[in-house]
Order: structure tokens, then sequence, then C-alpha cells
């Protein structure tokens, strides 16, 4: 993938599929590196499927018998010189479980992409599941991005999903906005 | 910059539109957002969709959804048209382009884009 911002949307989807109701995402950009983080309340995963996680021959999926998205981003981690860490806790295990994710990348690295339309991302995100509480970070050179989905639901109230193209368009702007603040 | 407000008079704006629609649409536009998808670029296919159905005012009987993977990763990225009592078409190889094409011919003009098809590739 060509853009950090797939990436970031095909990590975040596996926490969609955890049955998540709150995701928070974050990217900080700041010297050498640029960490990005997911931390979700789904499922989570046994120490068993924790363990083959990166292996690419490993999935939970019917569908077909590969997994790419974990070693997708764990290449791309390590080519950077940078890693990736999974904390996570099975909903048998304990109630209070989920997924943590952290992976470090050189951001200055020849091998590393592009952040690319991370906008798309979370706008993708959003339309796929209004209902979860996406809480989205995104710390960079001039720009300190954020997004809180509760926020909004509050002042849209029960009637309207986020997924509304009104409220989308809305929210692209919104983001986009604080992207490029000297625009205003 | 956008503001709260904002968001406030587009649903006070948009209370009385919600409160009228019926359903959930004759028509269901399903995009494959698995990491096959993704890698292929089902991204910006499903914004074109979602944009392009607002954009025609489109939203009362068409729904936009994401779903999966469902096991024809080579042909992604995938999109499926569900339409009340005609068969499923399965659309492969998008691009936002294509799904302008498929919005005007097939959701507005009723007439699926055969050579966009599954069945045009001979699999």
């Amino acid at each position: 993938m060509d853009e950090l911002s797939l990436y970031v949307l095909d990590i975040v989807m596996n926490s969609v599929r955890a049955g998540a109701e709150h995701i928070e995402i974050s990217i900080i950009e700041e010297g050498e590196w640029l960490t990005f983080t997911v931390k979700d309340d789904g499922c989570g995963m046994t120490e068993e499927q924790l363990k083959k996680l990166s292996d690419p021959f490993f999935t939970t999926r019917k569908t077909r018998k590969v997994g790419l998205g974990v070693p997708f981003l764990r290449m791309l981690a390590e080519m950077t010189g940078g890693s990736v860490e999974i904390k996570s806790v099975h909903e048998s295990v304990s109630g209070d479980h989920g997924t943590e994710l952290v992976a470090r990348f050189g951001r200055h690295h020849i091998d590393f992409v592009p952040t690319g339309d991370m906008t798309g991302t979370v706008i993708t995100l959003i339309q796929g599941s209004p209902d979860i509480d996406f809480v989205y970070r995104h710390k960079g050179d001039g720009f300190d991005v954020r997004l809180d989905c509760n926020e909004l639901k509050a002042v849209l109230g029960d009637g309207i999903s986020l997924a509304e193209p009104e409220v989308l368009a809305w929210i692209r702007e919104y983001l986009n906005d604080q992207y490029s603040p000297s625009g205003e | 910059m956008k503001s709260l407000e904002e968001l406030m008079a587009i649903k006070n704006k948009m209370q009385d539109k919600v409160s009228v629609r019926t359903g959930s649409g004759d028509i269901r536009i399903v995009v494959g957002m698995a990491t096959c998808g993704i890698a292929a670029g089902a991204r910006p296919v499903l914004n074109a969709f979602v944009e392009g159905i607002s954009n025609e005012g489109l939203g009362d009987h068409v729904q936009v959804t994401q779903t999966g993977c469902i096991g024809i990763c080579q042909y992604e990225p995938v999109v499926e048209v569900y339409e009340k009592d005609k068969e499923k078409t399965t659309y492969v190889k998008m691009t936002a382009d294509k799904a302008k094409e498929v919005i005007e011919k097939h959701i507005k003009g009723g007439k699926p884009v055969s050579e966009y098809t599954i069945g045009a590739t001979h699999l």
C-alpha cells in the first residue's frame, strides 16, 4: 500500500470487526518518528491468536486463508527501523478487554510512505460504523488535528447518524481545515 | 474554520428530512473494504459512491455500505449492487470514475454497466 492512511484504515478495521464501541486512533509525528496507536474495547485476542498475528497464513476469517493486515504493517515499520507492539486482553479473560497496537515508523526513512489522505480514512471509518465512538488525533509539523465522535453525537442528538452525507461532508471540511490551519 | 455551531445548523435543517425518510432504500451498494479491497483502491471508490449518491439526491432510496472480503481478492475493488426483485450485480476492478458511470447508467438509468461486471472477466 502506498499511503500510511491506507494502513491505518486497514488496521482500524480490525478493531471494528472485533466489535469495539470505542476506538482511539492517534498519529504523532515527532523528531525521527511517526507513532501510530490504536486502542479499542473490542473482543480482544487470545494468547494463541496474538502469537500467530504476524503470520500471513493466519486469519480468523472464513473467505480466504491469508491475513495480510498486520504483516503489511509490521513490514513497513521494520523496513523503516521501527516496530509494532500489540497488547490484547480477550473477553474470556477479563471484562476489561480490548487491543492496543503501537506502531513506530522512521518517518524520514527512504522506505517510508507518504501519510496520504488521512481525512479520507477517517470519513470511511465513520461512514462504515457511525455508531462507534472514534476519537482521532493526528499531530504533525504545523498541525494538531482532533476529532471526537462523542462531541459530534452530543450536538446531533439521537435521530441523526454520523453517516448522513451532509454530516460526513461537514466532518471532511472540519478535518481539512485543521490540517491547513493557515488557510483560515 | 468549521465550528460545532455549523453542525447544529445542519442538524436543524435535517431533522424534518430524516423523519420523512421511509425504509432503508430499494438499492444497496456494497463496497468490499478488507485488506485486499483497501490495497487495491476501494477507499476512493467508496467515497465516490457516497458523494455521488448524495450529490444526485438519491439518498432516500440508495444506501451505500461496506463489507469485508468476499473471497475474490484478485478482482478488488469489488462492488455489489442489490436491487429489489432483481439479480445482484457484481462489479470488479472498480475505480472512482467507473463508480460515477455506474451511478449514472445503472443506479439512475436502471441498466447495469456490463463491461465492468464480473461476467465480463471470463472468470
